[in-house]
Parts: C-alpha cells; sequence; structure tokens
C-alpha cells in the first residue's frame, strides 16, 4: 500500500484544485515520450516528485517502484542483484519514469519471447478523476480478485488518472547471451523466423533490416551453445552486439532519429503491428523489422490512409509514431470499442481532468 | 466440493412463471426447436457449476449452436431487460456460472470448432473448446497450448478466458491472459465485438486485459484466438523432501532467488502427501513434513544444466532426500499425486473445501503455521498442496456437510485463511475466481472506492447490468452487513491496514 506522504499530499492537493478550476492536466513524467500519442494538452502536472522503490525483494522477483522513479535508477538496482526487466522498455533519452513506462505500455525488442510490459505489471495504485487513491492488483503474480484493471492502466497515456506506484514482475538476467547475424532478404527472413518460432530455440529478439538479421539468443549456457551451432550465421562481438541492441532498444539507431529532416522530406515513421507471419508489406520508403515480423517499423512518404490499410489487410493495426501531422496517431476503433472507451474514461475521469485527447480526440 | 446448501429454492411465483412464459416465447421464436429449455427436469442439470454448495433454477437454459443465434439471445434479453449468465462446461470452483433465478443461463457447449495453424503457431477455438483438446490438436506439429488448469480434460478455453485459469506450468508459461492474443464475442447488447488481434497488440486501451478474468461480466465471448509454444523436448521433476516446513518455504525462495525459474514448483505436506500415497501411489516420501516437486523443462541440455543447478539449491536449503525422475514413467507418477489432490481429499473426508488465496512466496511457512493454529482454533482438519513457485496455496478443509455446526466452522475457517492471505499482503483468489464464493471476502480486499470503480468499469461495457449480475464486485450493502457480522463475532479487521 502506498504511504500517503508529503509527495502524495501535495499531488492530492493539485489534482483537487485542477478540479475546483476545472482545469485539465497533462501528467508529466520523465517527458522522454511526449512526442507519443496525440499532441500533449493541459496544464503540466510534474509528477517525479513521487519517486523511490517502495519495496523490492528479489527472492520475490517483484519489485514495487513510485511512478517518479527513474527507470536507469530501476535498472540499475535491479542489475545489482543479477535481474533485469525483461521486456526491455524504450528509453529514448535518460531522465523517463517508470509511470511513464506503464502509461506508454511501449516494450523493446525481447517483447515477442517474454512478453510485454503489460504481462509484468502485478499491480498499480492509482489517482482517479475523483481523487480517490486506489489499488488494484497487488505483487503476486497469480491474482483474479476483481477486474484487472491494473493492466487496463497499461498504455492508457495517462486518461484514467495518475499512476502514483507500479509493482512489477522481474527476471534473472539470463546466464548466457549470443547474437548471430545472417544476409538475408526480407522475404527469406521471415519465412526462417517463422520456421524457428515453431521450433524450441532460446531466441530473445530478432531484428531485420537493410538485408541482414539479427538473432539474439538467451538462456542456459547448453541451449545458447547448442542453438549457435545448429543455426549457423555469423557470431557478433558480445560488447559490439549489446550496443547494437541498446541503440534498436532506445531508437538511439540512425533508422528512428528524430532528424528535423523528417518533416522537411515529408516522411514519417510508422510503427505497424501485424502478425508475425504476414507477407512482406509493400510500402515506399525503409524498413525495420522486430518481434519475428510481428513488429514493422516504416520510414515512409505513403499517405496515412495507405499505411492504414496496408496494416488492416495484414492482419493489423498502424500507429505513427513521428511525423510531420501529429493527427490521428492511433487506428480508429469502431462503435462498440469506443463506446466502451467511452464509458471507462467516464467511470475513471468523470470530468475529463485527465491527458484530454492523448489517446484518441473526445476521450 | 460436495453439497452443503441449497442457496436459492427454485422460485415459482406468479410473477416468474409469466416472465418465464414471455422469454421462452421470445426465444423460441428465434432458436431452433430444442435450444430452449424451461421444464425443470431439463434445467436441472444447470443449476450449478463446480461449486455445488451453490444452486440455482435457472429461469431458462438455451443451447445455441452459432454465433448468430448467441447475438439474437442476447438481443432477445437485452430488448427485455432479462439477465444472461454465460456457462462453459462448469467446472468452475467459485460458482461463476451459478444461475440467475430470473435469467436465462446460455450454454455455450456447442461451440466446439477449433483450427490449429502450425505457420503462425496459433490456434482459434470456438469458446467451447476443451482446453486439452487444443493441446491434442496441436501435438502433430511439436506445438501445445501452455496454460494447464488442473480440470483441463473438461473445463473449456472460454471459461478459461473467463477466469483467466493458470495451471502448474504458469510460473513459467503465464496465465491465460499471457497466452491469449485476441477474443472474439458479443456485447450485452448482441453486437459483436473482438478485444486484441491477430498481432501482439491492439489500438486503444488494453481491453483484452480487461475481458479475461472478468468472470463473464463484461461481455460474451464465443471465438478465442491463443499461442502455441513449441513442446519441450524433454521435462524431469526433482522429489525433494524437508523434515520441516520452514526448510521448505524457504528453499521456494531459493530456488527462485537463484535466478531458476522451474517449469513448475508445488509443495504439499505430510497430511495431503499421506493422502495421495493411499490414493494412487506416487512413492511420496511419507516421513517428510513437507515435499516440493520441481521441474525443469527444455533441451535434453538445458535441463540438465538446470537440475544440476536446482538439485544444488534444494540440497543447500536443507532437502533431507532428492529424487530426481529417472524417466517419463516415473516423472508423471510424481505428478499422479499432485494431480490427484482434490479426489484423494474426497477419499478421507465425507467433504471438503477448497481455498485459493495468494500470498507472496517468502510468508509460505508462515501461513502453513497459521493454518496449523487455525485446525485447533476451528476444530477441523486442512491439508495443504501449494502453487509454491506462485505463492498460490490450495488448503483443503476437511469436513462433515451433514453437520451444521462443523459446516459453519469450516467457511469461519475458510474467511479466515483468505482474510490471512490479504493480511499476508496476498489476494483472496488466484486462479478460482470471486463469482458468488467469495463476494465478502472482497469487502475485505478492496475498499468501497476500489470496488465503485469495478461498478463503473462495469457500467462501460454493460450500462444495463445484465451480463452475470451479482457475481465478483459485492455491492456496498453486502459488505456493509459483512463488516457489521465481523464486529458482533468480535473480529477486527485488520485496523493496522492503511486505507483510503
Amino acid at each position: 500500500m502506498l504511504a500517503r506522504d508529503a509527495a502524495l499530499s501535495r499531488l492530492i492537493d493539485q489534482v483537487d484544485s485542477a478540479r475546483a478550476r476545472q482545469c485539465t492536466l497533462e501528467i508529466c513524467g520523465g517527458g522522454t515520450k511526449r512526442f507519443y500519442g496525440e499532441a500533449p494538452a493541459g496544464v503540466p502536472l510534474d509528477v517525479t516528485e513521487l519517486s523511490g522503490i517502495s519495496s523490492y525483494e528479489p527472492t520475490e522477483l517483484v519489485v514495487t517502484a513510485r511512478a517518479g522513479t527513474r527507470l536507469e535508477d530501476l535498472e540499475e538496482l535491479l542489475q545489482e542483484h543479477g535481474q533485469c526487466l525483461p521486456f526491455e522498455p524504450p528509453r529514448f533519452a535518460t531522465g523517463g519514469t517508470v509511470g511513464g513506462m506503464v502509461a506508454a505500455g511501449l516494450s523493446g525488442p525481447a517483447r515477442a519471447s517474454v512478453g510485454s510490459v503489460r504481462d509484468h505489471v502485478l499491480g498499480i495504485t492509482l489517482l482517479n478523476g475523483r481523487c480517490d487513491l486506489l489499488s488494484f492488483g497487488g505483487q503476486v503474480s497469480k491474482n483474479v480478485a476483481g477486474y484487472d484493471v491494473s493492466r487496463l492502466l497499461v498504455g492508457s497515456l495517462g486518461i484514467l488518472g495518475i499512476i502514483c506506484d507500479v509493482s512489477m514482475k522481474v527476471l534473472p538476467v539470463s546466464v548466457a547471451k549470443t547474437t548471430l547475424s545472417f544476409d538475408w532478404d526480407e522475404q527469406h527472413a521471415l519465412e526462417q523466423l517463422a520456421r524457428w518460432a515453431a521450433q524450441p530455440w532460446p531466441i530473445n529478439a530478432t531484428a531485420w533490416h537493410a538485408g541482414r538479421l539479427h538473432v539474439r539468443l538467451a538462456g542456459a549456457r547448453a541451449a545458447v551453445a547448442a542453438a549457435c551451432e545448429r543455426l549457423g550465421g555469423e557470431r557478433m562481438d558480445i560488447s559490439a552486439a549489446d550496443a547494437w541492441w541498446l541503440a534498436l532498444r532506445d531508437q538511439s539507431a540512425q533508422f528512428f532519429s528524430l532528424d528535423a529532416a523528417y518533416p522537411a522530406h515529408g516522411e514519417s515513421l510508422w510503427r505497424l503491428s501485424v502478425p508475425a507471419t504476414a507477407a512482406p508489406l509493400a510500402l515506399g520508403g525503409q524498413q525495420f523489422i522486430e518481434w519475428g515480423g510481428a513488429q514493422r517499423w516504416w520510414r515512409t512518404t505513403a499517405p496515412p490512409s495507405q499505411v492504414r490499410e496496408t496494416a488492416a489487410r495484414a492482419g493489423g493495426h498502424a500507429t505513427l509514431i513521428r511525423g510531420a501531422d501529429r493527427r490521428c496517431v492511433f487506428a480508429p476503433l469502431n462503435g462498440a470499442l469506443m463506446r466502451v472507451h467511452k464509458g471507462l474514461k467516464k467511470a475513471f475521469d468523470p470530468e475529463g481532468i485527465f491527458n484530454p485527447g492523448r489517446l484518441y480526440s473526445g476521450l | 466440493m460436495n453439497t452443503v446448501a441449497e442457496t436459492e429454492p427454485a422460485s415459482s411465483s406468479p410473477a416468474r412463471a409469466t416472465l418465464q412464459a414471455n422469454v421462452v416465447a421470445a426465444l423460441s421464436a428465434v432458436l431452433p426447436r430444442g435450444a430452449v429449455l424451461f421444464r425443470h427436469e431439463e434445467t436441472a442439470p444447470f443449476e450449478c457449476d463446480a461449486l455445488t454448495a451453490y444452486r440455482t433454477s435457472p429461469m431458462v437454459v438455451v443451447l445455441p449452436d452459432s454465433e448468430a443465434q448467441v447475438a439474437t439471445v442476447l438481443r432477445t434479453c437485452h430488448n427485455m431487460g432479462v439477465p444472461v449468465v454465460a456457462r462453459g462446461a462448469g467446472t468452475g470452483l467459485s460458482g461463476g456460472a451459478t444461475p440467475h433465478h430470473a435469467g436465462v443461463l446460455l450454454s455455450l457447449a456447442k461451440f466446439n470448432g477449433l483450427r490449429i495453424d502450425p505457420a503462425s503457431c496459433t490456434a482459434v477455438a470456438q469458446c467451447g473448446v476443451r482446453n486439452l483438446a487444443i493441446s491434442e490438436a496441436a501435438a502433430p506439429y511439436g506445438l501445445y497450448y501452455a496454460p494447464d488448469p488442473s480440470s483441463q480434460i473438461a473445463c473449456t478455453i472460454g471459461g478459461n478466458v473467463a477466469e483467466n485459469s493458470g495451471g502448474v506450468h504458469c510460473l513459467k508459461y503465464g496465465l491465460t491472459l499471457h497466452n491469449v492474443l485476441r477474443v472474439r464475442g458479443f456485447m450485452a447488447d448482441g453486437e459483436p465485438v473482438e478485444f486484441g488481434s491477430q498481432a501482439l497488440d491492439a489500438p486503444g486501451l488494453d481491453l483484452l486485459s480487461i475481458i479475461i478474468g472478468s468472470e463473464g461480466m463484461l461481455a460474451v465471448i464465443t471465438e478465442v484466438t491463443v499461442k502455441l509454444i513449441p513442446k519441450p523436448q524433454l521435462a524431469r521433476c526433482i522429489m525433494a523432501s524437508f523434515s520441516d516446513i520452514e526448510s521448505a518455504g524457504a528453499a521456494v525462495a531459493s530456488v527462485i532467488a537463484n535466478g531458476i525459474i522451474p517449469a513448475g514448483l508445488e509443495m504439499m505436506d505430510k497430511a495431503m502427501t499421506a493422502a495421495v500415497d493411499a490414493f494412487v501411489h506416487a512413492d511420496y516420501d511419507l516421513d517428510a513434513a513437507a515435499i516440493l516437486l520441481c521441474e525443469s523443462d527444455g533441451t535434453p541440455e538445458e535441463v540438465e544444466e538446470e537440475i544440476a543447478r536446482m538439485e544444488a539449491v534444494l540440497k543447500a536449503a536443507g532437502a533431507s532426500r532428492i529424487e530426481v525422475s529417472r524417466d517419463e514413467a516415473q516423472r508423471l507418477k510424481f505428478w499422479s499425486g499432485r494431480k490427484n489432490a482434490f479426489p484423494a481429499s474426497g477419499g478421507i473426508s465425507p467433504d471438503y473445501m477448497c481455498m485459493d488465496s495468494t500470498i507472496p512466496r517468502k510468508r509460505l511457512a508462515e501461513m502453513l503455521r497459521a493454518i496449523q493454529q487455525m485446525e485447533a482454533k476451528y476444530r477441523l482438519r486442512c491439508v495443504n498442496v501449494f502453487h509454491a513457485g506462485d505463492g498460490n496455496l490450495h488448503p483443503l478443509i476437511l469436513f462433515d456437510a451433514e453437520d451444521a455446526a462443523e459446516m459453519r466452522r469450516c467457511e469461519q475457517f475458510g474467511a479466515d485463511i483468505l482474510e490471512t492471505s490479504v493480511r499476508l499482503g496476498g489476494t483472496v483468489t488466484g486462479e478460482h475466481g470471486v463469482g458468488v464464493e467469495k463476494l465478502n471476502s472482497m469487502c475485505v480486499q478492496f475498499s468501497p472506492g476500489e470496488r465503485a470503480q469495478f461498478l463503473g468499469v462495469k457500467s462501460a461495457f454493460d450500462p444495463l447490468q445484465l451480463l452475470n449480475p451479482g457475481k465478483v464486485i459485492p455491492t456496498l450493502q453486502r459488505c456493509a452487513e459483512y463488516g457489521k457480522m465481523h464486529v458482533h463475532r468480535g473480529m477486527l479487521r485488520f485496523p493496522e491496514l492503511p486505507r483510503f
């Protein structure tokens, strides 16, 4: 249970006063993901004061941190105990927070094999729009008491309330790790990835770009060694491989660069989430494929309608990550789903104080 | 659990008879012959799920066999303001499928279509497909569906989604939540809907997360797309004996602390091993105060490496005896005892009540000690089987339902276990769900504000409160009455816990 200390009391007062003044709020952590989602609106409300590890017991594989805790600090602590956030949340820049990681709900290279942020969240304490401090889930991984509200909050972009603290499942760092690379074209790489997915290889992450497939193996020493032998390819130097995956995780690699040239060239960065086995997608531009084929990044000048249609035809959806025109970022929802979204917004934040329009206009 | 009480006598009021006639007429007009049941002898088999203590005679039972019929049933009931309770195989242990006396019971047993897609490692199963049937159909491709609740030969995937079912392997492979990509179904008004997608995520709020484990209260699910994973080439199991429960509990924590995530990590106390060994002859160490079953799976190389690490950790934690399964036959023998824990308990007592709370792993020994004290306090025996790796407990309280006083003490014993679990930092249900059984315990675990928020979630999906009403989230009045009852008994509800 979250202690109601000075920082939390101040936050509650700030929300209360915003309600009284009918003022909308933009929930701000480290500000590393302000580019994501629809344009932020509302008076900035800094929640980073609400920080610190509430509890961490390595033998329980569970850590509870207040939302303003810096992600770097959390990951450093876990590292000291040989543990990690296995889903490798992208950090984009330094200073990002645990709350921001959960609210954005973005996962990194290992997502396809180990699961997402959502899969690792066990419990959340939330300050909703009525200024009620509520705890959902807890610190244990098997828990079906009531609706799974804590996981609903993952990726909610703050529209349902302020995430105050988060309990997460963590995992031991793999004993052994190796990266292999292969010179394969897109079609061949996708086919091979699909074949491997049905076999028990310790594949932890995959990424294809510009004719080269990278495969990171992680697990027991013997299993990694056996896979290296059988899968072939070229073995990458360990520190070079670590740097390569880190650049991918944090999107500091050239492909993702926040280059001012984007708008000038009319190019946008899109994330297409599709079934891993979807055939190669035909959009003009450059592509980076992750998650065994399930996440395909495109730098393209194709119009949004074409990108969305391409994703939908493949059985998935597209999100605008960076681009000149920051509107209609997420794929539109059909009638029943949008009605539920509106109902949930009303249930958590009846006066519409928090992050208005950040997920969809009108929410 | 055997029958202990008839909670809701079959109502035969004139108002209900009129409503029944109207609903039967409306549904018979849109469903095939034989798909609408309402005579007592026809509806009796649907009076309860596996929580047989709670019985209600459903007003009408419908057995649709197509999605179009489900939509029609929902639309019709919505227009008439009649509650609908969806039901799979009826194996649930918390009364989630207990019928509504003035409602329609929607049996989805006929939805048994199954398609395996080995290329994408997925299966598309209609909601009435049995859990084990998915793995059986996927086996020729070297794939399987990981969540394996102990009722997997009978329980359906639709029911698994409703309960977010686990199983002995979920420590390593996750719950239903972690293995489902997409569900298709209908909103309360009959509008078709899809949550999740064939990809790894979907746009907007993560509604799939909240549908899974919602006990049929938010939507009716008719089709589920699940992930299939490669079947491990090999599995081996260690049986480790401990001479006291503290060291067994510490050994569980120690395995995890050493960076090992076993495929399964189960614990049984001495009373339980004695009961199951008499039942299935699993060759358990009957002298041990507790035994652990610790399993490794993967490639032969991985298993060899991991079993060696597990053995070393268990020895260091004070195991008095360690036996590693030599072959598949012996491994299955080790598990046969664990999997027969419930029926074995039925063999040593006229009735038993199965609890299902979760606590942090490090409190296992403390919890077992507390249960021992409760045995004396309530003058009833309790045998213990735990998914120790997850901290998920299944204490089985032994009692005789014919004895009303014993029945009452059993209920108090159960409530005491659940409340102790909350006090130790855990939850009142790990995998069996709240249903009707744990409504009172929800008052203990959640504050009024939290319960109000749950009701808000319910309304966002089902504004007229027609889907499985009265389950999972207790009303404020119910909690107020439960609170008073506790004060009457002089039992304080954790004054030390901060409540906001």
